[in-house]
């Protein structure tokens, strides 16, 4: 079994293409960024130009979109191969993706879809993250999805598959707040129980993002701000787990970074509130 | 219901929007379908605009969206990545607009340029490397970003004009002498230019068979001796220039 990743503790952002001169020409005060590394798995050009002159200066993680580790199909060996050359060439601090499904015979949704917490998805789970770590050569993290779907035969919760798949692969977990709210509201299962639920000692990363109102349902859409029941979520995450490497993820609407500095100034607060008290 | 084929009705559900196939979800499941429904098409959509901009400022808001649609509709994505997504919308909107060939070729413009951005890095050769070259052996490589087809239209004129803000772009027209569109990166930016047919057919010959002398026999065919090999030298001068030429290799 693969050993979770080391800890790093720390306050990053997403590196999105409207602040890209803002990372090459200032010393913009984060402590790592994360990238989508879907955006970085091309042949050449400006992107990985850009991306090797933002690692000189930050530690990257390298966040997926697209492995579709839930696909009872399996995964695309070409897909992790150029996966593993990006992070040979970047030397990231982690690499993850998300605990969701996109692709099945030969289509490809390039969405999040949810995965059904039975025993049979756990086991395909668990098998795709040995295949995909042992390509990678290291282990990942894998992230909770916002979900707008429950599946009628499941027989776990979600944060008790988290658990088990993370104990049966070694992964660690890259906890999204704002999804933990989306989906317990969507869902009607209690945030907190999800919280203490998932192993803490697995726990490598934070998301912290906004999401919107639709009818009768939270959509996560990561164009608004963190709302102040999510910073009361992270607020309790961060008693729960220590300090862990916490950003903001904004992907639509973007802001200046100046505004985005800010919010993430609100997650240090918390942050360094808490280990004062501890 | 297992997991395969829980996942092959969700598909079937993503691509229909088949009632049938939301059933077996359940009666709840049926706001939270839509709103992965939703969410799978606006993606493509948004893709799609993403990719083609300056097709969609050509065609005006609606009637790219239906083109979009329809594109959707009868390409289901398959890549990984949904950068590749946009590659055959080409053929789409030669399915819905068959006369308009300046659309045809502007949608390849924007779908070659794309493709070189992020094509594999090859420094361009400089004049310097050419002291020692025997040029009956030389094998001349082109840069791997460099794209080619045939020019019928202004294609490029428009595309240039819809570039700038508020401007007026040409109607489209034929070309009264059909040449060659070539696209390509110079260091991190994409460029296009239209060539002449002698040109084009001369790049064609070097993608098919690098060696210079081939090229020659090539142009010496087309032109005759005296101004084949003329028109060899300044197009491998033009093309050191514009960066197009990577290295030279004996054969």
């Amino acid at each position: 079994m693969t050993t979770p990743p080391t800890t790093f503790s720390g306050y990053g952002l997403g590196l999105r293409r409207e602040h890209y001169r803002d990372f090459l020409d200032t010393d913009v005060p984060v402590d790592f960024v994360e990238v989508i590394s879907e955006n970085f798995m091309v042949d050449g050009g400006q992107p990985l130009h850009i991306l090797r002159q933002v690692r000189e200066r930050h530690p990257v993680i390298l966040h997926g979109v697209s492995m579709s580790i839930g696909s009872a199909d399996g995964l695309d060996r070409d897909y992790l191969l150029r996966l593993r050359a990006l992070a040979d060439a970047i030397d990231p601090l982690y690499v993850s993706d998300h605990l969701s499904w996109s692709r099945v015979a030969g289509f490809s949704s390039h969405d999040l879809l949810p995965v059904p917490y039975t025993e049979e998805a756990l086991d395909m789970v668990c098998h795709n993250i040995d295949m995909a770590q042992g390509i990678l050569d290291r282990a990942m993290l894998f992230e909770n999805p916002s979900s707008y779907v429950a599946f009628d035969g499941a027989t776990l919760h979600e944060w008790e598959f988290l658990a088990e798949m993370s104990k049966r692969t070694g992964c660690g977990l890259l906890l999204d707040v704002n999804n933990v709210y989306v989906s317990a509201s969507n869902h009607g299962f209690d945030a907190h129980a999800f919280l203490r639920g998932i192993p803490a000692e697995r726990v490598r990363q934070i998301h912290l993002a906004g999401h919107t109102q639709g009818p009768g349902i939270l959509i996560d859409t990561h164009d608004q701000p963190v709302c102040d029941d999510v910073w009361a979520l992270y607020a309790t995450a961060v008693d729960l787990l220590g300090p862990v490497a916490t950003m903001i993820e904004r992907d639509d609407d973007i802001p200046p970074l100046a505004d985005l500095l800010d919010e993430l100034a609100i997650a240090r607060g918390i942050g360094q509130r808490k280990q004062e008290a501890a | 219901m297992n997991l395969a084929q829980w996942q092959n009705d969700f598909r079937q559900w993503l691509l229909t929007g088949n009632e049938d196939n939301a059933r077996v979800f359940g009666h709840c499941a049926t706001l939270g379908l839509d709103i992965y429904q939703n969410n799978y098409r606006t993606q493509l959509v948004r893709c799609l605009g993403v990719s083609y901009p300056t097709i969609a400022r050509w065609l005006g808001e609606d009637a790219f969206r239906e083109a979009a649609i329809t594109h959707i509709e009868t390409h289901p994505p398959r890549g990984w990545t949904l950068d590749t997504y946009g590659k055959d919308f080409e053929d789409t909107l030669s399915t819905l607009y068959p006369h308009n060939p300046d659309l045809h070729e502007l949608a390849w413009i924007e779908w070659a340029l794309s493709e070189a951005f992020v094509a594999t890095d090859a420094p361009a050769l400089s004049r310097d490397a050419l002291w020692n070259v025997d040029w009956e052996t030389a094998n001349l490589h082109l840069t791997p970003s460099l794209r080619l087809r045939t020019a019928t239209t202004n294609a490029d004129a428009i595309w240039q004009a819809l570039q700038e803000d508020n401007a007026r772009a040409p109607d489209g027209e034929m070309l009264d002498i059909p040449g060659g569109l070539i696209v390509w990166r110079r260091e991190y930016t994409s460029r296009l230019q239209r060539v002449d047919a002698v040109e084009y057919a001369a790049l064609r010959s070097l993608q098919d068979d690098p060696r210079f002398d081939t090229l020659c026999e090539h142009l010496v065919d087309r032109l005759g001796e005296e101004a084949g090999i003329a028109r060899a030298g300044t197009l491998l001068a033009d093309w050191l220039d514009a960066a197009l030429i990577t290295t030279i290799t004996p054969a």
